[in-house]
């Protein structure tokens, strides 16, 4: 019992909120004010940032490997699609929980068949999970509108008193403040004794079941509230730009939001929101140079930083931030390589 | 009653079909648990590598076929060589990205050079139409598939049993800690058989042309269906891959005639269920490695 308050001291010091965390927030709040053309594709890549976070939930903090995240996507996206385009919900806030919740739902049910088997079973299973839903959404193309997608989706103001415009810069703010809010609660629960008990499953499932962890349902909980997540992500891209079409759960996107979240690193939250940044940035950057070819610098960053190894790589973007850090405060940096990458 | 007969010769050309593309995969990821997921990557170069021959430099078709495995070979070991060999023992998520971005790179470079439409190659007058047999149609085309294909799983099968080099890539699979203490030279083993399934893949590649169709997003399109095979099919002979893979190309030759509408549906449904019902496969072995 005395190591009691030893585990509750350490949880808490780890979950205090830094000095580097809420100049993060302080400048992406900023981004705002710095770059008003640049509203849709700041809106773009909050919406990833989202979407990789709710991958870092399961992937960099209880080891589970998906290839096919974009399933919750896409299932929150249509909700969101849909419950707009029948007027069923047309304020837009409740709209986004409850496709969110409709992801849930998918999560918590397909959960049961994602923690069976080992990684190999895992990686076929999401990704037939969502080969199986876009299947579906193109069979069923009178609801979901085939290839053509949803059209003539029409957004009510936010709450009734916010409307979308036409530079979206309320769809902006609204995208940031629901990113804020998630990450707030994602960061509560990694930080509570359930999320210490994540890693604990992570970086060894037999101890962890040993120590008397119940493995199964941790990871039923954990892959729920990434389903949660990633379906509020797919309905703020419906909401954002009036739109849904079959690509939301194409193999691309879930393989995308991976190079995303490896680009960030995995396992400390924040690697998914840099990782967007940066995944959107290179797009840019080589759609200018080769608009066509842009996928083959994609795989080429991929394969350099398999290569290269994710550890080194975070290592050399740490060090000159590291470097200032030591020179101004004398002790380490905020950000570090996260402890140990799942295997 | 015809029309069940031909659905099913159609089916068994398609699953051989499948078979030849995905069975060097079956060693890579069932043998040696690596995650191969651009190894449709070497069956698109085949295919490639027979088009350009045929139909630019105007080779006969039956010359392109070794050609194409001998190239898919090639850039196979080069591959295996430089890149793949350090990646065996890292985590499986580093071997997932590092093949989604060979896949990335292989789907623009074929872009890049040959063109975003669909290619076909020119066939012999003597392999199209087809003839009957007691009122089946039966495709020349499809039976020329399932010949090559059937004396190819024969031949592999013979290889692995009876040979010195099958046992000796049984031993090192099995154990390769032992089998390099028996002085078997194991990262040649593996590289060898590597290169090996990698021009399977790429004759595949060159006789799919026809049937699956050869375009810039083939390894993307059909990489689900080689996953399919292996992991369904197991891990502990060729036999499980094989019966994996024709019970694949008649479940969807006769799903797509059956219920069009549903599309690929039912062949994931099946693969979730099987996959749930036993995760080492339909014919794997039950302990897991």
């Amino acid at each position: 019992m005395s190591t009691l308050p030893d585990v509750s001291t350490h949880v808490v010091a780890g979950a205090r909120w830094r000095a580097g965390e809420i100049a993060f927030w302080i400048v992406v709040a900023a981004c705002g004010f710095l770059f008003p053309s640049r509203y849709l594709i700041m809106t773009e890549i909050v919406r990833l940032a989202l979407f990789a976070l709710s991958l870092d939930l399961i992937l960099g903090y209880a080891g589970i490997v998906s290839l096919g995240h974009a399933a919750f996507f896409g299932v929150g996206a249509y909700s969101a699609g849909l419950l707009a385009l029948h007027g069923i919900i047309s304020e837009p806030v409740v709209a986004l929980v409850v496709a969110g919740l409709a992801a849930m739902v998918l999560g918590f049910f397909t959960s049961f068949l994602v923690i069976r088997g080992v990684d190999l079973t895992r990686l076929m299973v999401t990704l037939g999970i969502a080969l199986l839903l876009e299947a579906l959404a193109e069979r069923f193309s009178d609801i979901t509108g085939g290839t053509d997608g949803l059209q003539g989706i029409e957004m009510q103001p936010i709450l009734g008193r916010f409307a979308f415009d036409i530079f979206g810069q309320t769809g902006f703010y609204y995208s940031l403040i629901v990113l804020f809010l998630l990450f707030v609660l994602a960061r509560r629960i990694v930080h509570s004794p359930f999320g210490l008990s994540l890693r604990a499953i992570r970086n060894n499932p037999l101890r962890a079941a040993a120590i008397g962890i119940p493995v199964n349902r941790r990871l039923v909980a954990i892959y729920t509230v990434s389903a949660f997540y990633a379906g509020v992500a797919g309905a703020l891209f419906t909401q954002t730009t009036a739109l849904a079409s079959l690509d939301v759960f194409s193999f691309e996107r879930s393989a995308d939001l991976m190079l995303m979240l490896v680009i960030g690193g995995t396992g400390y939250l924040y690697g998914g929101l840099i990782g967007a940044v940066v995944f959107k940035m290179l797009q840019e950057l080589f759609s200018t140079i080769t608009p066509q070819y842009w996928l083959f610098w994609i795989g080429l960053v991929l394969v350099v930083i398999v290569l290269v190894g994710r550890a080194r790589i975070h290592r050399w973007a740490l060090w000159l931030p590291n470097l200032i850090i030591r020179q101004f405060t004398g002790r380490r940096a905020v950000v570090m390589v996260p402890e140990s990458d799942p295997s | 009653m015809t029309s069940l007969f031909t659905i099913l010769f159609d089916g068994v050309a398609y699953g051989m079909l499948l078979f030849v593309l995905a069975c060097g995969l079956a060693v890579t990821l069932g043998l040696m648990n690596f995650v191969n997921l651009a190894h449709g990557a070497f069956a698109m170069a085949g295919g490639y590598i027979c088009a350009v021959l045929v139909n630019n430099s105007g080779w006969p078709f039956f010359a392109a076929l070794p050609l194409a495995f001998v190239g898919s070979g090639a850039i196979g070991v080069v591959l295996e060589r430089t890149l793949y060999r350090h990646l065996y023992a890292r985590s499986h998520l580093d071997q997932v990205l590092f093949s989604i971005g060979l896949v990335f790179m292989s789907i623009a470079a074929v872009d890049y050079t040959m063109g975003s439409s669909r290619v076909f190659i020119k066939l012999p007058a003597a392999l199209e139409g087809q003839f009957d047999v007691f009122g089946v149609g039966i495709g020349r085309y499809r039976l020329m598939i399932i010949v090559i294909c059937g004396l190819l799983t024969v031949a592999l099968q013979l290889i692995l049993a009876r040979t010195r080099f099958g046992s000796r890539l049984r031993a090192a699979v099995d154990d390769p800690r032992a089998a390099i203490g028996l002085g078997i030279n194991v990262p040649q083993v593996f590289a060898f058989t590597f290169a090996f399934g990698c021009g399977l893949a790429g004759l595949g590649g060159a006789l799919s042309a026809e049937i699956l169709g050869l375009d810039p997003y083939f390894p993307l399109k059909f990489m689900i269906y080689f996953l399919i095979v292996v992991t369904v099919g197991g891990s502990s002979s060729i036999t499980g891959p094989f019966l994996a893979s024709l019970l694949l190309g008649i479940g969807d030759v006769a799903g797509k005639y059956y219920v069009p509408k549903m599309g690929p549906f039912v062949i994931y449904t099946i693969m979730i269920v099987i996959l749930i019902w036993r995760p080492n496969g339909l014919f794997g072995r039950t302990a897991a490695r």
